[in-house]
């Protein structure tokens, strides 16, 4: 796809009049999805989508029009002649707009990973085989995705990656499952087998009767998988600089500095070490990384250039929708191995599932757990327990009820399939929390 | 270009296709328009330009499919390829053989009704409808953010078959919405139209039909007042809820338990389970007798209407729930084949780029015979909930928990003052059975939102969910910290 973006691209700038100016964002994917169900397989087909965002701009007004990109030349070229027809007839009706920001750097970069494109029916015999005899469902996604960045200025920025996600679990009965995740840019089919082979010796464990334990607070070690569920509800405006200016954020308290977390919370979007390309759709360049808390203080917020216009304060990089796309939770001092001595007596979370705010304003989030949680007594496993609801305030999970962070932090790729393969990933270690509340 | 496209893809069908084969295009075209007013700044206009298609396979057993954007000849003959080679590369280890399944060759045509559409109202006026709505706000300084926006989707699709099914749709939808964020003294609160809950089909009709334009000074003023009212008080008491948090009940509790792919197990590694099992149907008290839940993609106006849905299944009313007791699941054809269980024509996808799977589409609670104030009057201690702002429940649809951006006291049968940050909790199992009062048509409200995610690979698609206001015992209810 990047001879087809380099033809866009040089179409529109060959296109464009005197005044105007444009921005280009190409998004896509080839990718193959196998969805499987009970050890078989449910529907498998292969997806390949494009589209390109093409952004007019004359003085401070500007309009995007976003086509469907097919790579065949001729009628790609067509759409794209329709879309400038059609932002040249929007755009005099529309107001100057005061939060444009351009970005008037030229920065061009080139980072194509594409590479060998992982073999998706490899994967599906890999996991039909390896839990064979097992109530597996769960599904391959494979294949490479891209991302491209071009504008009037000549700066162009081509992202490409070939990668594979699969994510599946072993039901042992009803909703007692173990959760396995595996992610990588090229497929070994034994680290399928061994993974298949640790989820087995969990899925005994699962085999025991299960506890159904009664409302109330309890000692907790939520894993690294339970902690990005945390994390993730934070997404929902949470490190938003418009969604602190405006109060809307549920972070504000700490943005504010009425409220700290413990001061072993560093959280840094971490651009460098994640998945992600390093430019946005307006062009603007990601900085390696970007503070959000640092010793428990919130000392950063994710700035989209609209925001940062609006606002008086620069960049950061941000989408529109100032997300964080490769969040990093720094890693403790509890040493790997020992996070059931260190929990001693309690519940050990392997997955939290479906959190959002029950008080935005005091950030208290409920959810639920799932998959696996088990209790513990005396740093042992005892059984599964049943699932159950949380409802915790993060200054209580990541603050004054936070005994520790593991020395290993997980590093999670993204597993979201909405509208496109996500490059999203989120890096973290697990949590000992003294006291969580659980209501039903 | 529809008809080029049919016609490139009947030239591309393979010659040496079996009798007992399946081939499906299904080719969408979407257009949807996004324009916000942001505390007066109108955002930069974006609209959207989709084309492409995806072809379906069922042959030797196996199943697969492709989604390409080429619609050239040889772009669906090289997705045909594809999804070919995906059905019988696996036909082997497929779940179910669909050659044992009889799939809906349909013809007709259907399209939502529209009496100005939307393509016809000139920039300025949609413009000028957004400053409207966000008039309410004035200059007070307490209003620290607001946002009135239209989002506009027109989609097109076509569903031919490889034995003469052919249906062409065209669907228009219209979602206004407006949302308030007000703040004094450290207190934040925000009163909304919910997630783009006044979506209908239709075209700017839509925007009186659904009295949006009224709407903003009763926001504007429920926000300032929110600013200093009382917490929600906690207590097991009766819950009133308005059509707008219906509609979130009724999708997480009724619908998503209820369709049939969960049942099957295929969402159990992402969306979910249910705790609805195959023997239930028929039989199950799933509410009190109040309860009248129907799958109702006929009606014009709601959001998820249709004629046909995805795998070419005719779109008729089903009654779900009546009487309170299960009659039918929210399963297309080929889950009613696995299971077993009666269902709907549900198979549908977010666009080209997706399979169809068993969605909600409209979703409704059928009115009782209560009116709002003939339900207050039942209510000895109470409150009153507005406007869907939280959502969590578990994975088998049971245990929940929501909350609402505005709740009103109730106490001797008269609705009293404002209390913030209302929640509630329960499960659904029994929840509906606690169902004590459900309210007339003069309290019925036809609402939707584009957002319902589900799915591996995930899909997010619009969804209609029309109620009554509605009446609860005994129900767990509390406030913020």
């Amino acid at each position: 796809m990047r001879a087809c973006f380099d033809t866009i691209a040089d179409h529109i700038q060959g296109s464009i009049r005197g005044g105007e100016g444009f921005t280009l964002w190409l998004s896509g994917e080839d990718s193959d999805f196998a969805r499987l169900n009970q050890g078989r397989v449910r529907q498998p087909g292969s997806v390949s989508q494009c589209s390109a965002s093409l952004r007019l701009i004359q003085g401070r007004r500007h309009a995007t029009v976003q086509v469907a990109i097919s790579g065949e030349q001729s009628g790609d070229l067509a759409r794209i002649d329709h879309a400038l027809d059609r932002l040249r007839a929007v755009l005099p009706h529309l107001p100057d707009d005061p939060h444009l920001l351009i970005n008037e750097t030229v920065s061009s970069s080139d980072d194509d990973r594409s590479g060998a494109r992982p073999d998706a029916r490899q994967m599906v015999d890999a996991l039909l085989e390896e839990g064979d005899g097992l109530d597996l469902v769960g599904i391959v996604a494979s294949g490479s995705v891209f991302r491209g960045f071009a504008n009037h200025l000549g700066q162009r920025n081509w992202f490409a990656r070939s990668s594979f996600n699969l994510d599946w679990c072993l039901v042992h009965d009803a909703d007692k499952a173990v959760k396995c995740s595996l992610a990588d840019f090229s497929f070994d089919r034994a680290a399928v087998t061994a993974r298949m082979a640790d989820a087995r010796r969990q899925l005994e464990v699962l085999r025991r009767p299960s506890r159904t334990i009664e409302p109330g607070r309890y000692r907790a070690w939520l894993t690294p998988s339970a902690v990005s569920e945390v994390l993730g509800v934070l997404n929902w405006g949470g490190f938003s600089l418009k969604g602190l200016k405006t109060g809307h954020s549920p972070l504000r308290r700490f943005w504010n500095g009425d409220d700290q977390l413990d001061d072993r919370v560093d959280l840094i979007e971490d651009v460098a070490g994640g998945i992600a390309p390093d430019f946005q759709a307006d062009g603007f360049r990601r900085p390696a990384q970007v503070q959000i808390f640092e010793g428990g203080r919130m000392v950063g917020a994710l700035a989209s250039p609209r925001s940062a216009r609006e606002y008086g304060v620069p960049t950061t990089g941000a989408g529109s929708n100032e997300l964080p796309e490769s969040l990093s939770l720094a890693a403790g001092d509890i040493a790997t191995g020992t996070e059931l001595s260190r929990l001693e007596n309690g519940l050990y979370i392997g997955n939290l599932w479906y959190t959002n705010f029950s008080d935005r304003a005091a950030c208290r989030i409920t959810g639920m757990t799932r998959f696996a949680t088990f209790w513990v007594q005396g740093g042992e496993i005892v059984c599964p327990v049943d699932v159950m609801r949380f409802d915790e305030t993060l200054g209580q999970l990541l603050g004054s009820g936070l005994e520790g962070l593991s020395e290993a932090a997980e590093f999670q790729p993204s597993n979201m399939t909405y509208f496109e393969r996500s490059t999203q990933s989120v890096r973290c270690p697990g949590a000992l929390v003294s006291e969580m509340r659980f209501t039903l | 270009m529809q008809a080029e496209s049919v016609g490139r893809f009947h030239r591309a069908l393979p010659a040496d296709l079996a009798n007992d084969s399946f081939v499906s295009l299904r080719l969408v075209e979407e257009r949807s328009e996004q324009l916000s007013l942001r505390k007066g700044v109108l955002e930069p206009p974006e609209v959207q330009l989709d084309v492409g298609a995806m072809v379906t396979v069922h042959e030797d057993g196996g199943l697969g499919y492709a989604a390409t954007a080429d619609l050239t000849e040889s772009g669906l003959r090289h997705a045909i390829d594809r999804a070919r080679s995906w059905a019988r590369a696996t036909a082997k280890v497929a779940l179910f053989d669909p050659r044992t399944i009889a799939m809906p060759n349909p013809t007709g045509e259907y399209r939502t009704p529209v009496q100005r559409p939307f393509d016809d109202v000139p920039m300025a006026e949609r413009i000028a409808l957004l400053h409207e709505l966000g008039a309410c706000v004035g200059d007070d300084p307490r209003f620290v953010d607001w946002e009135t926006s239209l989002y506009a989707v027109l989609t097109r699709t076509r569903y031919v078959t490889s034995h003469g099914g052919d249906v062409m749709q065209e669907l228009h939808h219209l979602a206004p919405d407006i949302t308030l964020v007000a703040s004094a003294d450290g207190v934040v609160q925000k009163r909304s139209t919910g997630q783009r809950g006044m979506a209908q089909q239709g075209g700017w009709e839509v925007i009186d039909r659904v009295g949006i334009r009224s709407l903003g000074p009763r926001l504007r003023e429920e926000a300032i007042a929110l600013l200093t009212a009382p917490d929600c008080p906690a207590g097991d008491m009766h819950l009133l809820l308005d059509p707008g948090q219906m509609m979130l009940q009724i999708h997480e509790s009724i619908g998503h338990p209820l369709e049939l792919d969960r049942i099957l197990g295929d969402e159990r590694n992402y969306a979910g389970r249910s705790f609805v099992t195959p023997e239930m149907f028929g039989s199950y008290r799933y509410g009190s007798e109040l309860l009248d839940v129907t799958f109702d993609p006929t009606r014009p106006e709601e959001f998820a209407s249709y004629g046909w849905d995805d795998e070419g299944a005719a779109a008729t009313r089903v009654h779900l729930i009546r009487n309170g007791v299960l009659e039918a699941g929210l399963g297309s054809v080929v889950s009613q084949h696995r299971s077993g269980i009666p269902g709907v024509a549900n198979a549908r996808s977010t666009s080209w780029n997706r399979p169809p799977i068993d969605r909600m589409a409209n979703l409704n609670v059928e009115p009782g015979t209560s009116t709002f104030d003939e339900l207050v009057s039942q209510v000895e201690r109470g409150v009153y909930m507005e406007t869907n702002t939280s959502w969590s429940i578990d994975d088998s649809r049971n245990k929940f928990q929501f909350g609402c951006e505005l709740g009103r006291i109730i106490e001797d049968g008269e609705l009293k003052g404002l209390v913030r940050t209302p929640n509630y909790r329960g499960i659904s199992a029994t929840f509906w059975r606690s169902l004590v009062g459900v309210g007339d048509r003069s309290t019925f409200q036809v609402l939707g939102t584009p957002y319902c995610g589900k799915g591996e690979p995930n899909q997010i698609i619009r969804v209609g969910h029309a109620s009554p206001a509605c009446l609860f015992a005994d129900v767990s209810v509390f406030g913020g910290a």
